[in-house]
């Protein structure tokens, strides 16, 4: 057989077949979450939606407070893509456009903290919540994360290759204030990098485990993750109620992503491909 | 609306202030914690006993760390599953890329989505999942052993019984690794094809005049030039194993496993620090571990940095 002609067809089957494999746990997710523990683990296991899925909801009220831990989590993703969001779009139009003393020492510091791993603040960062008194509170969570320095590269990076010099000097020149600058000719060019930032930050923020766990001490201030976590035990474990769980905190990110993918992908992959 | 003139920011006050805010939480929240831990590290201090009882041990906590037999365990295991979860991820995203970028073209953003979809999802949702899937009596992928073993040939690769996969020290890595791979591969197709991007199209229509066949091609043409890409890929796979931490923990109930076989050298530190209440010997491990990401990061960028004269 003519090899050339083989070939597509064997990429579609391995690419398709691969694709379905990624998939398959999140079906069996949604799937799942609509089980009684008792046929998530019965053999043949479930293959399709079945009628559960309220009564899980109800065990998973009466185990944690869901809704109050599923509140916590949006509102400390919306909290922390705002700051995010205005923080960094300040920070990256100063240093995409600006001259000052040690901007690229400065900036250099902040990127070298990009590939910092993310235990090394796990200690310290426990013990400032602590001298703070910041332990169970919400802005342990929002404020530190503000400071992302993968939201001042996408910024910067975003300023210098769509924002003209010129055009900033112009509006300078006909009298326009520094902050009117920002407010009213930096902003609205920022747009669609603002979007696929504020879109970054809440899911990070939404999925975030560690910073949580180490700050988020009573179950009544729990982020949906580690409520979730919780509810996991040796002996005993709702699976039904837990998957459901599962479901609700996964259900938001995969329609943001079926609905903004290739923002989302550009974005996350943009430190790699520039 | 005018402002009065002494209140306006004038253009070389202005960077100042439009990067104080960030400037400030990231001093406070991101160069101080640094700093701090790496004083931490040379003190001894339990959390219940306030910030006034730190007491200065020299390089003791150091030492400590590195005759601790579980720190080393954890490492090994860290090691393991960097390797295990990081090498895979690489020789099966490359071909896909490659497979991607040659024949796919309507469907393309569907398919690079589905692979992409893992790495934004919630690590927890998906750890929680796993581990039911994972069970061994009634676990999906128990099942799906079971179904393959009786399919003639294949089955004999099989295991006759059922694999406890999160209990028994020997499987706990295998699984956490599969759940690694599962995650990250999607991340990696798209920096391959970001990359493929950039090959001209009409070096490989010469090689083909030249009569060069695909494997031909692939070897001689998209591999070197995948070079650059490969090495950065490598280097945050191997920063992002290294740093392995709510799969496993999550897998293993945060305490580590059976034998302490899925404990990574993250959670080790977590739980000196938060089981243990050795803010000290933890600070030490957490820069242990910052010279071993930063040495591996070196070697690898050395091992795939292009040579003077080739590039």
């Amino acid at each position: 057989m003519n090899s050339d002609r083989l070939a597509p067809w064997a990429a579609y089957c391995v690419v398709g077949v691969g694709a379905l494999i990624m998939l398959a746990p999140f079906y069996f997710m949604f799937v799942f979450a609509t089980h009684s523990r008792t046929e998530i683990f019965s053999l043949p296991p479930p293959m399709f939606f079945g009628d559960d899925f309220l009564n899980n909801l109800k065990i998973l009220t009466e185990r944690m407070p869901f809704w109050r831990n599923l509140g916590w989590s949006l509102y400390v993703a919306l909290a922390s893509t705002a700051l995010t969001l205005l923080f960094c779009s300040m920070g990256g139009y100063a240093f995409a456009l600006f001259d000052f003393k040690f901007k690229n020492a400065l900036f250099g510091l902040v990127m070298g903290t990009m590939l910092l791993p993310s235990f090394m603040n796990m200690i310290p960062t426990f013990m400032i919540m602590d001298a703070l008194g910041w332990i169970d509170q919400p802005k342990a969570l929002y404020i530190p994360g503000a400071a992302s320095a993968f939201g001042i590269f996408l910024m910067r990076q975003f300023v210098t290759s769509s924002i003209p010099r010129d055009l900033i000097e112009a509006a300078r020149m006909d009298g326009c204030s520094e902050v009117g600058i920002y407010a009213r000719i930096v902003l609205p060019l920022l747009k669609p990098a603002l979007g696929t930032l504020g879109l970054i930050t809440f899911i990070a923020s939404w999925n975030n485990f560690i910073g949580p766990l180490i700050v988020m001490r009573s179950p009544d201030m729990y982020t949906l993750p580690l409520a979730l976590r919780s509810l996991q035990s040796p002996v005993n474990t709702e699976w039904g109620a837990l998957m459901t769980g599962s479901a609700i905190a996964t259900l938001p990110l995969v329609v943001l992503f079926v609905l903004s993918s290739r923002q989302l992908i550009s974005g996350l992959t943009a430190g790699a491909v520039k | 609306m005018k402002l009065p003139a002494a209140l306006r920011l004038s253009p070389t006050l202005a960077p100042y202030v439009f990067l104080s805010p960030f400037v400030i939480l990231f001093a406070v929240f991101g160069v101080f914690p640094l700093a701090f831990s790496l004083y931490l590290a040379f003190q001894s201090w339990e959390p219940t006993s306030g910030l006034g009882a730190m007491e200065f041990v020299g390089l003791s906590n150091y030492a400590f760390a590195l005759q601790d037999e579980w720190f080393w365990k954890s490492l090994k295991n860290t090691a393991w599953l960097a390797l295990a979860s990081g090498v895979p991820q690489h020789l099966v995203a490359i071909p896909l890329a490659v497979f991607i970028h040659t024949s796919f073209k309507r469907l393309r953003n569907g398919v690079v989505g589905a692979y992409f979809m893992p790495y934004i999802t919630s690590t927890v949702a998906i750890a929680i999942l796993f581990s039911s899937l994972f069970s061994t009596d009634y676990g999906l992928i128990n099942v799906g052993i079971n179904v393959l073993s009786q399919v003639p040939v294949l089955g004999g690769l099989m295991p006759a019984n059922p694999v406890d996969w999160l209990n028994d020290p020997d499987n706990i890595k295998p699984a956490i690794a599969m759940i690694v791979f599962w995650r990250y591969v999607g991340f990696n197709v798209v920096l391959y094809l970001a990359a493929l991007q950039t090959i001209p199209a009409d070096i490989y229509e010469a090689a083909t005049m030249d009569g060069a066949g695909r494997l031909q091609q692939f070897f001689h043409i998209t591999l070197p030039s995948l070079k650059p890409m490969i090495f950065f890929g490598v280097t945050l796979s191997v920063i992002g194993g290294l740093q392995l931490f709510e799969e496993p923990f999550i897998l293993t109930g945060g305490r580590g496993g059976s034998d302490q076989s899925g404990m990574t050298a993250a959670i080790y530190l977590y739980r000196m620090a938060f089981d243990f209440n050795d803010f000290g010997a933890a600070s030490a491990m957490s820069w242990l571990l910052f010279i071993l990401v930063a040495a591996l990061t070196w070697a690898t960028n050395r091992a795939f940095a292009p040579r003077k004269g080739t590039a």
